[in-house]
């Protein structure tokens, strides 16, 4: 499963109870109520166990994370960037 | 009398005498006529919101028919029974101090809070103290971030991030606090047959800064309608005690001191006041940037987070959801 795709999966499973209505790759997610300052620690939460990376303070803004899009910039980029390798994504 | 509150904008001033007719007249009438019940508990923390609430509920009713309750615990600040003993003497009310540490101890709350801290600053024990803070939320882009600061008996200050599952165990605890409060003034009020009294200014109703259940819970909230810079107004207008008056707000909920402004709200109260003010009236960031100090550009992104805590916060408001409405009782809820 490429990034986009388990990002949409887990987006969709946890913040929207499998229920997948109009969520575009720029869906900004704060801003439509899809996840709140919860949701973040979540998401966050996620991506770090999923990926094996270390997500710091100064990443955790809109620019990476408030879309699938952005997550998925922002997941290439980081894993490329600290080499520690996919994890066990599938 | 008038605020002399160096930033305090012109358009949060209000007609003290007036305000209190108005709080008054509705405090008896929702008495009278919604709650049948013959006075009102308020829990008193000696801060400024449940000083004015606790003395305009004795405006309204007298004081004879007011009970104010004092709960503090092992983490509350020494002021807190202190000044809420000033204002019931100074009210001259009817008193109940209830320490709820032995409460909070029964509910493991002080080992919960402990091994959630600890999670994020290794070594952190009881004799440590600590609070949590939110990062500046309203710089572009930003998410909110909760972290804990905590500070070793040698002075030493420790700052470590939340994650999610330590920050959910730190809300669930200290929820108790709040919910255990509300628990004894229901209690003190059905023992009287009196109304419990909520203290929510009107930042902390609006943008969703109580516990569901806990301080959120009330059957008549008197200042709710009130910014907190005319919650002042009123305190200096009643004489209320200059102690109070000088306090500077706290959640009163951490063993280390907080302002409310390194929790919830990010700018001090004064600010965030008259940002609301601005946003409920139309006002743009250029109009409030001169009354604010602060550039447009950060007051607009603070426009962004009034609205985005509304939509998180909701849920609080919400009375429990129906499936179905029940068409007998729809015209009470």
């Amino acid at each position: 499963m490429n990034h986009e795709a388990e990002i949409r999966k887990f987006i969709v499973e946890k913040f929207l109870f499998g229920e997948e209505t109009e969520l575009g790759s720029n869906t900004p997610l704060l801003e439509t109520g899809i996840i709140d300052s919860t949701g973040v620690l979540e998401l966050i939460e996620h991506v770090e166990k999923h990926y094996a990376i270390k997500v710091n303070d100064d990443e955790l803004v809109a620019e990476n994370l408030d879309s699938i899009g952005n997550i998925c910039t922002f997941l290439n980029r980081k894993i490329a960037k600290d080499s520690v390798g996919p994890g066990h994504h599938e | 009398m008038n605020d002399q509150s160096p930033s305090s904008s012109e358009f949060l001033k209000i007609d003290c005498a007036r305000e209190l007719d108005t709080v008054s007249i509705g405090i008896r009438n929702a008495l009278r006529r919604k709650l049948h019940k013959r006075g009102l508990v308020v829990g008193i923390s000696g801060g400024i919101d449940s000083s004015v609430t606790a003395a305009l509920c004795v405006q309204a009713v007298g004081r004879d028919r007011v009970i104010g309750l004092q709960m503090p615990e092992r983490h509350s600040a020494e002021e807190t029974l202190s000044l809420s003993t000033v204002l019931a003497e100074y009210l001259r009310i009817r008193q109940v101090l209830i320490d709820i540490t032995p409460i909070l101890e029964a509910v493991r709350y002080y080992e919960m809070y402990d091994d959630a801290v600890r999670v994020s600053v290794p070594g952190y024990a009881q004799d440590w103290k600590s609070k949590i803070v939110v990062t500046d939320i309203h710089e572009a882009g930003a998410y909110t971030l909760f972290a804990v600061v905590a500070e070793s008996p040698d002075g030493r200050l420790v700052r470590g991030r939340l994650g999610l599952d330590s920050y959910l165990a730190i809300v669930a605890a200290t929820n108790f606090k709040q919910r255990i409060r509300k628990m004894l003034e229901y209690y003190h009020a059905d023992l009287h047959n009196y109304a419990v009294a909520g203290t929510p200014n009107r930042l902390e109703y609006d943008q969703g800064f109580f516990v569901k259940q806990g301080d959120g819970a009330a059957d008549i909230k008197p200042i709710a309608h009130l910014y907190k810079t005319q919650v002042y107004q009123l305190a200096r207008h009643l004489g209320l005690p200059q102690a109070i008056i000088d306090r500077p707000p706290t959640a009163d909920t951490y063993s280390l001191p907080q302002g409310q402004d390194e929790f919830f709200f990010s700018v001090p109260y004064e600010i965030m006041d008259i940002c609301l003010y601005g946003k409920n009236h139309g006002l743009s960031a250029e109009d409030i940037s001169g009354h604010t100090g602060l550039p447009p550009v950060r007051i607009n992104a603070i426009y962004r987070d009034i609205e985005r805590k509304r939509a998180a916060t909701q849920y609080l408001h919400l009375a429990p959801m129906l499936i179905k409405e029940v068409p007998e009782i729809a015209h009470v809820r």
